[in-house]
């Protein structure tokens, strides 16, 4: 019997686990977005201050968190924490606060990044027609670094999202590990079956990273009018 | 704030000094709350140990009277190492390791709930008290008894020489003059080297490039682990796992994080009351035969009750 290795998809409730893995690695990766966008935003204004000090510090937390790979941070978070402070954080968690703290930094320097990009002119104008400093970061600044933010940040939403195969390596199933469960439950029995599997994960993060760019060009041109 | 070079002087000032404030707050706040927040259902390991006021980091593990009291037990174990511990289309866990904690879970009177680890995180699991039990394919070693305890053991492995049926291979001495298959990297490697150094070695990189050397005759025999040449030769007819024990034998053993004695001792007890009803060879017919074959008998790889 030629066994192509398809019908390993279909079999039990093996569709629905691997789109439970994926909701796994999506929850994680927009719930850490979402933070990393909120604080990401103030860090971001804060990093163009010319206070050396708050310079200094959002630097040397943007370079630690670039330098150490994700998953040292993730065992640092899951392993090292409770071994050394006894807090226990479950897998989900830790990976929800390595994923944000990755998140803000990055977002930050895109933040600061889109916002040194705003032509000086653009702050006399704005102080020459009376606005507060307050009111020209929220009327000028921010509105126009936002344009310029939107794509780099969906750059960033897809790269955590793939970025998510990594915290099974602390206990959290994720669709990667899903399909390498299935893959070798089946390695006798359909040898093929990986290619199946494989190609089924790949067009599950197309299907899902797709449609984020998309809405993000739509947004684009609906700001850029 | 503090980016606003229109501001008047005082007002700037006031507004970096908030800045770093913030700042702060961004880099604390984060672990802060995340350290309040753990307090959650499952975590009792943290609390719930005697002596972890005591002696500090380490020991967070669960005794017997707590892990009845909490109504489950946390094992560590692979989720995709077939027959072992690997997960059905179910969604359950299934396999060799699994039927062994499903029994422990058993005769506990608690859940079971199995964790998924990877081989390089299994330490990493028993000594953060993440998992109470690890039944992961665990190799005794000198080296992680120093970080874990080891229960009694409930499997073996030593080393097993595949060869083609017409050719069998089945004492060592036959290896003589032969062409040896091994892959780098492996022990079957370093124990010819040390003990039969004149022997003819071709090494391969990958295990597909050794399998294949054996199936098109580069070679006359495959020296691997012996799990790894019985489930092989049961699936390539015209080949035997001659030698199915050699060298030094080791043992696949649970183990519990450093000190956990009492839930040690209980384990230890309950596997030589399981030795009592050949609960392994059991354990063997139900999730390892249909992988080893007849080719074998189950002596060869089972352990009952501890006894080597």
């Amino acid at each position: 019997m030629p066994a192509s290795g398809i019908e390993v998809l279909f079999e039990g409730r093996n569709l629905v686990r691997l789109l439970g893995g994926l909701w796994t690695s999506l929850w994680i990766a927009l719930s850490a977005m979402a933070v990393s966008v909120v604080l990401g935003l103030p860090m971001g204004v804060l990093m163009t201050s010319r206070h050396r000090l708050v310079k200094l510090v959002l630097r040397i937390y943007l370079e630690a968190i670039r330098v150490l790979p994700q998953l040292v941070l993730l065992f640092v978070f899951y392993f090292d924490l409770t071994l050394v402070t006894g807090v226990n954080l479950s897998g989900e968690l830790a990976a929800l606060i390595v994923f944000a703290l990755w998140g803000t930094a990055e977002m930050g320097d895109l933040v600061r990044g889109a916002i040194s990009a705003i032509p000086r002119h653009q702050y006399q104008s704005a102080a020459a027609l009376g606005l507060r400093p307050t009111q020209v970061q929220f009327h000028v600044v921010l509105p126009q670094s936002a344009r310029r933010l939107l794509p780099l940040a969906v750059n960033l939403v897809t790269r955590m999202i793939k970025t998510t195969s990594l915290i099974v390596l602390i206990g959290v199933v994720e669709v990667l590990k899903v399909g390498q469960q299935i893959i070798d439950r089946n390695r006798f029995d359909f040898p093929d079956a990986a290619l199946w599997v494989y190609a089924t994960i790949f067009l599950l993060y197309f299907l899902v990273c797709f449609p984020i760019s998309r809405l993000a060009q739509a947004l684009e041109r609906k700001l850029d009018l | 704030m503090s980016t606003i070079g229109l501001a008047t002087r005082p007002r700037r000032a006031a507004a970096s000094t908030l800045g770093l404030v913030l700042a702060a707050a961004c880099l604390i706040g984060l672990a802060g709350c995340a350290a309040d927040s753990d307090s959650g259902p499952d975590t009792s390991a943290a609390g719930s140990s005697p002596a972890s006021a005591t002696t500090g980091s380490s020991a967070n593990f669960r005794d017997v009277a707590q892990i009845q009291a909490d109504g489950t037990i946390r094992i560590g174990v692979f989720s995709d190492k077939a027959p072992f511990g690997s997960v059905d289309a179910q969604g359950d866990y299934v396999g060799y390791d699994i039927e062994y904690g499903n029994r422990i879970g058993q005769d506990l009177g608690v859940e079971v709930e199995y964790v998924p680890v990877e081989a390089a995180s299994r330490v990493s699991f028993l000594e953060t008290g993440k998992v109470d039990l690890i039944l992961a394919n665990f190799t005794v070693t000198a080296e992680r008894a120093e970080k874990v305890d080891f229960l009694k053991p409930y499997m073996k492995v030593a080393l097993g020489v595949a060869s083609p049926e017409s050719a069998p291979i089945t004492d060592v001495a036959q290896l003589a003059g032969q062409k040896i298959i091994v892959v780098k990297g492996t022990t079957a490697e370093t124990y010819l080297a040390s003990q039969y150094p004149d022997y003819d070695v071709i090494k391969y990189d990958q295990y597909t490039e050794a399998t294949s050397a054996l199936l098109d005759g580069r070679g006359d025999a495959w020296v691997t682990d012996n799990t790894e040449a019985l489930a092989w030769t049961t699936q390539n007819p015209g080949f035997v796992t001659g030698i199915a024990s050699l060298g030094p034998a080791d043992t696949i053993a649970g183990a519990v994080q450093k000190g956990n004695t009492d839930l040690a001792a209980w384990l230890n007890n309950e596997l030589v009351d399981l030795g009592k009803e050949d609960f392994f060879h059991q354990d063997y017919e139900l999730t390892l035969k249909s992988v080893y074959g007849d080719v074998v008998s189950p002596d060869e790889l089972v352990v009952e009750g501890g006894q080597v």
